[in-house]
């Protein structure tokens, strides 16, 4: 099914997770594969990579114990599919786009944004989700599959302005390719021929709904046809392949040969090892030995046993690593937690100037707060 | 307002269509003394749900997780085992399918019952239930009829992500040929969900999540329906009518009873129910009595749901307003993350001032 050849994509023969047809670089042992070559990516970059998995295994760690302990709201945990989503970011320039959902904390990490960003919305202040101006990534999105459309006009943009200047990179999910925003954003990226890198994290699983209750298709790639984009499948558990995939969509994005379409569509393949968010309960619809197959596939250790094959890492760095990972957290959550806001600014940004409407409605909520205090606004009874 | 089929507009149609007669099970919740069991909001929707498919074939729950997840809020949990997939179906992820084949389902003869996970994930959808939901029986001169139900967790306190909170009953009651109902008590929501599920139009039932597990109360055990377009008297009173609906009605039920208590001051406090069709009857005969009104909703001032009400109120008993009506809503923006919620939320505090304010003017 892939199309993608450079460097000469390795499948795997026999059959286990994920599927033998996409594509992979390392064998879960942390071996190059037979045929397969290390990405351009310097020692130096393949150890910021490394450490930037570490980091956001850990942050997830730490973000499932803060809201277990109430001091976060609700969280959509990332784990087992960290490989995809640094990897990814990594294969971008700092001129492109991200365009991530609610689950791609370590692609926005590795785009730019802070973990304490990350944690500041989830804290529950709206002042997180803002983006810094030298960052190119769009806010986290919520609503499913409607990021896929927004994504394409962004490229499309771009390409008016500059036909080589920037690529935009779409995360979303399997669950996401139900939906009629992700086959109409296709189809115009197609048409339009946009610098769009459409990128399924095909977890397996849409909160209950397994990928074969999702789509009679045997793959999400298949449907790249369909719209005429080009198809590429990859281990998603396997960051360097998926860096190399990306990266080479990337380029072909911004300077596609005599002839080449500009988007294409990545399915990389993963597993959503932990819950669909921190208010679900997957043992309500999976059965415990399910996705046991990719147990043994941990983006985070397969990297690890490569770096220390090539001498790239050893214990010493690794620990140095865990202990900056450690501090970087800790301070982020203190910063985070240290956000002030005022109930005022639920008024600011609706409009770039407040209606009068909206001045009144200031005005009164600020005169309540003046006579009874803040105390008085929690919900009696709750 | 009945909700039974009209016998004269069957004769007029071509379909075949044998409409339970909801209005012959409709039962007095007030003075109802049969057997009864305790449950939450969430669990009187899943007895609902339950007892009517056991009752009638045609009935079908179909959305997201709705099966072997038993719904995200679990309204729907065990349904599946007990009725099959094929009665209880887990849908792939697209609202707009999941309205538009339930409208397709229903034409065939089928009673579907779709869940959108969230009300602020309903919007693909919207096309579906506005172009065609609301008009199919207009559009084919009585000849195709819809009836399926559509339900939407909805409105905020709940400290949800973004999109999790909203309340958008305007833009669906603004729409002829939709029905919307919304309840604030289990024993409500069971009799709704039947009522709905036994309509011959298509009705949006608005679950509000923050009621889904806030209390339980005695519901009856039986099969009943409460009827589409009665709104309840909550509370009676006669110095001034509160009129709501969902999760606001606790907290304007517990300002009346402080007010009563503190001050003596007799607040009716309505619940609508129904907001399309609206009890029009009622608000006018509350408002008559008591001279003096706020109503009370979590939406977005602006073009709400109490616009309306303001505006019934003028048409039907302007005389009668000793002042101006008063509306305690959410403000003008979009629902705010968990740390400001309270104030965005029409709150005990803020239904008080209003209460007072129109007593005072
Ligand atoms: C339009 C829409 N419908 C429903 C939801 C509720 N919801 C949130 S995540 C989710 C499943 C998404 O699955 P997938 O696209 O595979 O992404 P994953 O969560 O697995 O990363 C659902 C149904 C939503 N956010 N948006």
């Amino acid at each position: 099914m892939s199309t993608y050849d450079e460097p000469e994509p390795t499948h795997r023969s026999e059959s286990t997770s994920p599927p033998d047809d996409a594509v992979q670089v390392l064998d879960t042992d942390g071996t190059l594969l037979p045929g397969a070559q290390r990405p351009a990516l310097t020692d130096q970059a393949l150890l910021e990579m490394y450490e930037e998995l570490v980091l956001a295994r850990r942050f997830d760690e730490r973000a499932t114990g803060l809201q277990r302990q109430g001091r976060i709201d609700t969280y959509a945990p990332m784990r087992g599919q960290e490989g995809s989503q640094v990897a990814t970011s990594f294969a971008l320039d700092d001129e492109d786009w991200l365009v991530p959902t609610y689950r791609d904390h370590a692609a926005k990490h590795a785009h730019g944004r802070s973990y304490e960003a990350l944690l500041t919305h989830l804290s529950g202040y709206r002042e997180g989700y803002a983006v810094p101006d030298d960052v190119n990534a769009l806010p986290e999105y919520i609503p499913i599959g409607t990021q896929v459309p927004q994504a394409m006009g962004l490229a499309w943009g771009f390409t008016m302005q500059d036909p080589h200047d920037r690529a935009v990179l779409c995360h979303f999910g399997d669950g996401a390719t139900s939906t009629g925003d992700f086959h109409e954003g296709l189809n115009f990226a197609s048409v339009y021929d946009v610098p769009t890198i459409f990128v399924c994290n095909n977890n397996q699983w849409a909160i209950s709904t397994p990928f074969e209750a999702q789509t009679a298709t045997e793959t999400i790639v298949e449907k790249a046809d369909a719209y005429g984009v080009e198809g590429v499948r990859v281990d998603g558990t396997d960051p360097l392949a998926v860096y190399a995939v990306t990266r080479a969509a990337v380029e072909k994005a911004k300077h596609p040969a005599e002839g080449e379409r500009r988007p294409t569509l990545i399915e990389s393949c993963q597993y959503r090892l932990g819950a669909h968010s921190t208010a679900d309960d997957p043992s309500a619809y999976r059965s415990e030995d399910d996705g046991e197959d990719w147990e043994d596939q941990d983006p985070i250790e397969r990297l690890e046993r490569y770096l220390y094959h090539e001498g790239i890492l050893d214990d010493d760095l690794a620990d140095e690593i865990a202990d900056r990972v450690e501090d970087c957290l800790a301070t982020a959550i203190d910063r985070a937690e240290a956000t002030e806001t005022d109930p005022t600014r639920m008024f600011e940004h609706v409009y770039e100037e407040p209606t009068d409407r909206l001045r009144e409605q200031l005005a009164d909520l600020d005169g309540l707060r003046e006579r009874h205090g803040d105390d008085a606004f929690a919900e009696v009874g709750e | 307002m009945s909700t039974a089929a009209d016998p004269s507009e069957s004769a007029d149609d071509d379909t075949v269509e044998v409409e339970p007669d909801v209005a012959a099970d409709a039962i007095d919740l007030d003075t109802y003394d049969g057997p009864t069991e305790s449950l939450s909001l969430v669990e009187a929707v899943r007895d609902g749900l339950g007892l009517e498919l056991a009752r009638d074939d045609s009935v079908l729950v179909l959305g997201e997780d709705v099966g072997t997840n038993g719904g995200v809020f679990r309204a729907t949990e065990h349904l599946q085992d007990e009725f099959g997939p094929h009665r209880v179906i887990d849908t792939p992820l697209a609202e707009s399918a999941i309205v538009g084949s339930s409208i397709g389902l229903a034409i065939s003869g089928m009673r579907p019952v779709a869940e959108m996970q969230f009300m602020g994930f309903a919007s693909p959808a919207y096309d579906q239930l506005v172009s065609h939901a609301a008009r199919m029986r207009s559009r084919s001169h009585g000849q195709y009829t819809l009836p399926m139900v559509v339900r939407m967790p909805y409105g905020g306190g709940i400290a949800a992500p973004e999109h999790h909170s909203e309340s958008r009953e305007a833009a669906l009651v603004h729409e002829p040929g939709l029905k919307v109902v919304t309840p604030s008590t289990p024993a409500d929501a069971k009799g709704l969900v039947a009522a709905a599920i036994r309509d011959p139009d298509p009705v949006i039932v608005l679950e509000p999540k923050r009621l889904y597990r806030a209390f339980r109360e005695d519901v009856p055990e039986e099969s009943y329906t409460v009827p589409i377009g009665e709104a309840s008297i909550r509370r009676a009173g006669d110095d001034l009518s509160l009129f709501t609906w969902g999760a606001s009605t606790q907290p304007a039920l517990a300002v009346a009873e402080d007010l009563a208590a503190e001050n003596g001051l007799d607040v009716e406090v309505v619940d609508l129910r129904s907001l399309s069709p609206l009890d029009v009857d009622t608000i006018a005969e509350s408002v008559q009595k008591t001279g003096r009104a706020v109503v009370v909703h979590e939406a977005p001032k602006s073009a709400g749901v109490g616009a309306e009400i303001v505006a019934t109120i003028n048409e039907e008993a302007l005389y009668h307003l000793e002042a101006p009506v008063t509306r305690v809503t959410g403000f003008d923006t979009p629902v705010p993350l968990s740390t400001l919620e309270d104030f965005y939320l029409p709150q005990a505090l803020r239904i008080r001032e209003g209460v007072l304010e129109t007593v005072e003017a």
